[in-house]
């Protein structure tokens, strides 16, 4: 089983991806310690190119960039993981419960699903941010619950699959509880359509919180993130293309890796990439 | 004497990793004769028959050896011009035809395609002559129809329609009746004989069946490990098989005139890529005296009248004998164990209602063994469901020694789920593939019986013995194991919880026939040691008639007859136990039981 874990690497795509993706989370991770300045110290004059101390050049405040990238990707990463994990737990209990139940509580859950997934996820978020505010929190939450009901539907699917084998049904005869059937019969045999789904998902938070802080609904200035950075700077993009190119850079590398790595574990757990399509 | 039709010499053929599958392969087959290729999973049977079209499937090839139809070379050709010789020359009849055939085609498409691909003509006439032959309607309204539309075996004699269009010399049909119901085999095999004697064509019978084959072929080939290992006049080598392989094989066929304790082979059949030096069975074999056979192939030896073994000692081999069944163990006599009274159970559906099961009603004794057969979609495993608890039914009560239980497991006392254990059908399903098999067997023990963990780890590796497994595999997930072996731990997590009822659900009916008839020895032994009633589910008369005290049959979920085994096979009275019986394929050369 480890080795089936790690064989994902051996692939060329699974071999970029995870080196592209170290790079990216080293940076958002560690950048801070490597910082020459505060991500909110005015360096010099606002938008000027690049020049000794500031390889990037310098934003519409004055502070430099470099800095601020480095500081900037915390955020997205923790956001994005955050809500996904979240989703993963609200959506994983939803469609184990609606794939099991056989009762009027799945299709009360699924049509639930499906009402949501049929707003367009950016208005939806926007409306929850306007109605609840634009805090960390309700970011979280709104990615999480743009998300779960597509892990729900996929969950419910590979549950229902499940449910009928016998083991399942010998578990049935010997009386288990249904949450024991559940945990010890069923969640370990759906790891594998789920966990294909994890790079996928977590590919779309980052851009959902990215998309979130560049309207200016998420974090507030004046914190350093990606998104924000973009967002705040696009003014300048003539005078300091830097300010814009390199975080919009790291952003795309991210998914890019992010998705790269997915497929690979996918592909490795024997998943083809075209039945999760079809599912979603 | 005619010359061969089809002549295969020294076949070969392999993986393209270079792991032979298929090797040293040589066949006769003449006009009108019939070759029954016989095998179990993983024998090459299959991967020889594709070979006779001079197609190998993705992944493997040809390696060596010659396959030639009427002269015709069929290998080591460009496959456009082998492709102008299938369906004309060979046809190709696959297992199951509701894969086989095209579901969005009309018949008349499936069969017309055919006769389009081979010649230009007109295909109205030939396409109802193709259907007629094969005793389906001509009319247009049912050559419109789609597969989905017919019968599994009328699906079965569309695909040996359109295999027989284009009037081939030779057809190769691979397990045709394996998913079908005794009576409809019964009359495919008709089909088939009748098609050879007025046609003429030149057949190959695929099957793991020697009852099957015995019924139908001229000469018989047993293919083991990728190789022929006998080969002969049917009648000689059903009579006096040299081979212990075959005389193994011939021991596990349950047959349904004759009820007798089976013989099984013991060990299990090597797999590709595992096969030993020296001769494959050899590490099974009961009756090897030296160890030359460990070292070296045994060449194919003729031993008289056109019969040839693979044996070094095939003059050992004794003949079979049939024993009489082992005498059933005494049943008890107080109360029933089980007594299920006027059951109707309705399997919902969106739009409509089907009942499965109407007014069953019977009893078992303590240490009975009582078996239900009927076909498919009868009802019977919808009564093993009932009992255990996974389905409610409408009307009628499960009661077990007195006490009447509740239709759902979940709500019934923990004492009566523990005494009532049921082993499922399919042995690939049965296991929760991620769990060990030590860990599945202790778990009935801990949760039925409270037996703390160590206590339940060790009775797992007791029930292993007791299953004739080796202890080790506790360790193991059941996707390691063959699907003998993870029936029998099926069987074992059963046994863990102590029932005094183990519900078999068609529990050979995945399995080869000498895996089966290991699997149907241990039961018995097993409930002569454990005193078990078994409530035993099947569609094989045969194996009723192995295992069964009393058999119930079900037509259309209603029991129609009932009464001891041995009187009831021998003499049905109810016409549709009769037709059962009757359409039955047996042995029929087998010597009379001792």
């Amino acid at each position: 089983m480890n080795v089936a874990r790690l064989r994902f690497v051996r692939t060329p795509a699974g071999l970029v991806g995870t080196v592209l993706l170290a790079a990216v989370v080293g940076i958002a991770l560690l950048g801070p310690f490597f910082a020459p300045y505060a991500p909110d110290e005015p360096v010099g004059v606002p938008f000027s190119g690049p020049a000794e101390g500031t390889p990037f050049g310098t934003d519409f405040l004055g502070r430099d960039v470099l800095s601020r990238v480095l500081w900037g990707g915390r955020s997205v990463l923790a956001l994005a993981g955050l809500a996904t994990l979240l989703a993963y737990a609200g959506g994983i209990a939803i469609g184990l419960v609606a794939g099991y139940s056989r009762s009027l509580l799945d299709p009360v859950l699924m049509r639930t699903a499906d009402v949501m997934l049929s707003f367009p996820a950016l208005l939806f978020l926007l409306v929850l941010v306007t109605g609840a505010g634009t805090s960390k929190a309700v970011l979280v939450l709104g990615v999480a619950l743009v998300q779960m009901p597509l892990i729900a539907r996929i969950v419910r699917t590979a549950t229902l699959e499940q449910s009928v084998r016998g083991f399942v049904e010998a578990a049935v005869a010997r009386g288990e509880s249904t949450s024991a059937i559940l945990r010890r019969e069923i969640l370990p045999n759906i790891a594998g359509p789920i966990a294909a789904d994890v790079g996928l998902r977590f590919t779309y938070a980052i851009i959902l919180v990215a998309s979130v802080n560049f309207l200016g609904l998420g974090l507030q200035p004046p914190a350093a993130d990606w998104a924000l950075i973009i967002s705040e700077n696009r003014g300048g993009l003539t005078l300091n293309p830097y300010v814009i190119l390199v975080p919009a850079a790291l952003i795309s590398l991210l998914t890019i890796s992010v998705n790269l790595v997915g497929d690979a574990i996918a592909r490795s757990l024997g998943i083809s990439t075209a039945r999760r399509r079809l599912v979603r | 004497m005619t010359p061969p039709l089809l002549r295969v010499d020294g076949l070969r053929i392999e993986l393209d990793s270079g792991v032979p599958i298929v090797e040293d392969v040589s066949l006769e087959v003449r006009a009108g004769e019939v070759l029954g290729l016989v095998g179990e999973s993983g024998s090459g049977k299959t991967t020889t028959a594709l070979a006779l079209l001079g197609f190998a499937r993705a992944g493997v090839r040809i390696d060596a050896g010659a396959v030639e139809v009427d002269g015709e070379p069929l290998t080591g050709r460009g496959e456009a011009a082998v492709r102008a010789l299938r369906g004309r020359l060979v046809s190709y009849v696959a297992q199951d035809p509701g894969l086989a055939l095209n579901p969005a085609l009309r018949i008349e498409s499936l069969v017309g395609d055919m006769v389009r691909t081979h010649a230009q003509s007109q295909t109205g006439g030939d396409v109802a002559r193709a259907l007629a032959s094969v005793h389906l309607p001509t009319d247009r309204p049912f050559a419109r129809r789609y597969p989905h539309e017919l019968s599994g075996g009328q699906q079965q004699r569309v695909a040996i329609a359109t295999a027989l269009v284009c009037a081939p010399r030779l057809v190769v049909l691979d397990e045709p009746t394996t998913g079908l119901d005794v009576v409809t085999q019964a009359r495919i095999l008709e089909e088939i004989d009748r098609l050879r004697r007025e046609r003429g064509v030149a057949v190959v019978y695929v099957s793991h069946d020697l009852a099957v084959v015995g019924s139908l072929a001229d000469r018989i080939a047993v293919m083991y490990a990728g190789r022929i290992v006998e080969e002969g006049p049917a009648a000689a080598l059903l009579a006096r098989p040299r081979h212990p392989y075959t005389r193994g094989l011939l021991g596990s066929v349950p047959d349904p005139g004759r009820p007798r304790r089976l013989e099984s082979i013991p060990g299990v059949a090597v797999g590709v890529g595992e096969r030993p030096e020296g001769c494959s069975f050899a590490p099974r074999c009961l009756q090897r005296t030296g160890d030359r056979a460990l070292r070296e192939m045994p060449p194919l030896e003729d031993v008289g009248g056109g019969h040839r073994v693979r044996c070094f000692e095939w003059a050992l081999t004794p003949p079979l004998t049939l024993e009489e069944p082992a005498v059933p163990p005494g049943v008890d006599a107080e109360g029933p164990l089980l007594l299920v009274a006027g059951l109707r159970a309705e399997h919902r559906g969106r739009h409509d209602t089907v009942v499965a099961v109407r007014d069953v009603s019977f009893s078992i004794a303590g240490g009975e063994c009582l078996a239900i057969v009927g076909e498919s979609g009868s009802g019977k495993t919808t009564i093993a469901r009932c009992v255990v608890g996974l389905h409610s039914p409408t009307e009628g009560s499960v009661v077990l020694d007195g006490t009447p239980l509740q239709p759902r497991a979940a709500r019934r006392p923990r004492e009566a789920r523990r005494r009532i254990q049921i082993v499922f059908q399919n042995p690939n399903d049965s296991l929760n593939p991620r769990h060990r098999v030590g860990d599945a067997i202790a778990r009935p023990a801990r949760v039925l019986r409270d037996l703390p963990q160590r206590d339940a780890h060790a009775e797992a590796t007791r029930l292993l013995e007791r299953v004739r497994l080796p202890a080790r595999i506790a360790e193991r997930y059941p996707g390691e194991l063959s699907g003998g072996e993870r029936q029998r731990v099926a069987i074992a997590r059963a046994l863990a919880a102590h029932p005094d009822l183990v519900v078999c659900d068609e529990i050979t009916s995945a399995l080869d026939v000498s895996v089966q008839a290991a699997v149907l020895e241990l039961l018995a032994e097993l409930r002569v040691e454990l005193r078990l009633a078994l409530l035993f589910i099947t569609h094989d008369l045969g194996v009723v008639a192995s295992i069964g005290d009393r058999v119930l049959v079900l037509e259309d979920g209603a029991v129609c007859d009932d009464g001891p085994v041995a009187a009831l096979l021998r003499e049905p009275e109810h016409e549709y136990t009769r037709r059962l019986v009757e359409s039955a394929p047996r042995l029929p050369r087998l010597p009379e039981v001792a």
